[in-house]
């Protein structure tokens, strides 16, 4: 294994990020009745950016498109997807070559269900992928490694994905992101399913992993645990981010928080009001003119309704509201 | 009424429990709180006081008497992952009222629109998905509830909605409901009481 912490001090540009995104939309053409196409929308116009040492948690429901993200960055959508926007990575542009060259070498995907797994193969040669017979053995010994940091004892290498428990198989995945010295890790929705012990176990990995130099990318629906180890939160809603806010920024009733949105989903957690606002996220189909969170905001204008609101920069953190300051 | 597990035990090998005497009790309108260790076998009592398994040792009764098999459960499991408990082929309408015709009023009370009836699943989020489950579930000869995780993938706000359809049908209908989370704040924010499940399955209150 290549040392990780000396490859990043040899590649680490100082205030540069590792991975640029602007302005990404994506759409996914289907077939509706015979042979009439439409294009669904999941993604639009969608910015951020993830820095080598930090951890941006991306926090959104499920089912709103932030899999797809991560799809997107690897390269791993179906044929029928179309992706308009930039993508950098490490100063350069991230191609569909470059993106298969990439991964699973310095960008990892932590997949977010278990399905992932195959049913069909023992765990550790799934963690272990394949290698030449050479390396077998040290492959080996780094694996049952990785495996015993998290609690996974030597009688787990010989099973099948089904014999394992939800969390026994979430901390499998993880488990073979970390068998590559990556740069980048995106991790999607790791964990559901959890207890709290390994709840947070698994959360202070990656922020060793960040600590070492990585960029991490946590995908998540949960705030909480989010919060918890993440420098930055972006908020994703309806497809796109709403709020790029700071860990500081969350804290009681949410007054520090820039999006009514960001606020409204601060106030609907169990440990604060526990508070639900009415309605539902738009759906994909739904053609909508202006703001995506009109529909359910209390402070709405006329102008919210027409065009999509541009990102602010205010208070050391993003914005797409027209009414924030 | 009064659910009541004794003595339950449960495994898939010989000597390996994953339950073992394993004791719970709910009554109608309680709101119970079951926490554990990942592979505690939380999911596993969920299935077994809900009638989905049958190879274990140990009684489920309801009011002293066993639950009959072949009719309608008055104990209803909700899965964590909603998409795993509808028919991918079938519209929602049809996977709403396979058992029973849901009345408006419920509906309502889960906020499920009308143009969602029309849909597929795989066009509706995990939160959509969920209230539907739960509507289908809430039957007129649903007695208890049991939710398995059923909020863990929505977002928060999502949660919040959900679960204040759910304690306002469960006050109405006088429901008792066990919820198992993760997520102690949730547990606390719900339920009258916790009950913690083990590794080596010492249930304590």
């Amino acid at each position: 294994m290549i040392n990780n912490a000396e490859m990043n001090i040899e590649k680490k540009k100082e205030g540069e990020a590792l991975l640029k995104i602007k302005d990404l939309s994506l759409s996914f053409s289907q077939y509706v009745s015979g042979l009439r196409q439409t294009e669904l929308k999941v993604i639009s116009n969608l910015s951020m950016e993830a820095y080598s040492g930090e951890i941006l948690a991306v926090v959104g429901s499920s089912g709103s498109g932030k899999s797809l993200l991560a799809h997107a960055i690897l390269g791993i959508l179906p044929s029928n997807a179309k992706l308009f926007g930039k993508m950098e990575y490490n100063g350069l542009e991230l191609t569909q070559e470059r993106k298969e060259e990439l991964r699973g070498k310095e960008i990892a995907l932590i997949p977010q269900s278990v399905t992932y797994l195959d049913p069909l193969m023992r765990i550790s040669d799934q963690a272990i992928g394949s290698v030449e017979k050479k390396d077998e053995g040290s492959m080996k010994k780094l694996q049952r490694k990785i495996f015993r940091k998290y609690d996974l004892e030597p009688d787990v290498d010989r099973m099948f994905p089904h014999e394992l428990s939800g969390g026994m198989a979430r901390r499998v995945l993880v488990s073979t992101a970390l068998m590559n010295s990556s740069k980048l890790i995106i991790a999607d929705e790791p964990t559901p399913g959890l207890d709290e012990k390994n709840l947070n176990g698994t959360m202070s990995h990656f922020r060793d992993m960040a600590n070492k130099g990585c960029a991490v990318i946590l995908i998540t629906h949960d705030i909480e645990a989010a919060l918890k180890i993440s420098d930055k939160i972006a908020i994703f809603y309806a497809g796109t981010i709403l709020e790029e806010a700071n860990i500081e920024d969350f804290k009681n009733d949410g007054e520090n928080l820039r999006h009514p949105y960001t606020r409204a989903l601060w106030n609907a957690l169990p440990q604060n009001k526990f508070q639900a606002i009415k309605g539902h996220q738009p759906m994909q189909d739904e053609i909508i003119d202006g703001c995506f969170f009109y529909e359910r905001c209390s402070r709405r204008n006329e102008l919210c309704s027409k065009g999509t609101p541009q990102l602010k920069k205010i208070n050391e953190g993003l914005v797409r509201c027209n009414n924030a300051s | 009424m009064h659910l009541k597990g004794e003595n339950l035990s449960f495994g898939y090998k010989k000597d390996h429990f994953i339950l073992k005497d394993v004791d719970i009790s709910l009554y109608s309108g309680e709101v119970l709180g079951l926490i554990g260790d990942s592979g505690s076998g939380k999911s596993t009592l969920c299935k077994i006081l809900s009638g989905y398994e049958n190879n274990y040792s140990g009684t489920v009764s309801l009011d002293g008497n066993k639950i009959p098999s072949g009719i309608y459960n008055p104990v209803q499991l909700i899965f964590q992952h909603p998409e795993k408990a509808v028919n991918p082929k079938w519209k929602m309408e049809a996977i709403l009222n396979e058992g029973h015709v849901v009345s408006q009023d419920i509906l309502d009370s889960f906020g499920i629109k009308k143009n969602w009836l029309n849909r597929w699943p795989n066009e509706l989020s995990g939160g959509e998905l969920q209230r539907f489950a739960l509507a289908r579930a809430l039957g007129l000869e649903t007695k208890f509830l049991i939710a398995d995780e059923i909020t863990t993938m929505v977002d928060a706000i999502t949660q919040a909605q959900i679960w204040e359809s759910i304690l306002n049908m469960v006050e109405e209908l006088n429901i008792g409901v066990l919820v198992v989370s993760h997520d102690k704040n949730l547990i606390n924010k719900l339920c009258h009481d916790v009950l913690y499940l083990s590794d080596i399955n010492t249930v304590n209150y």
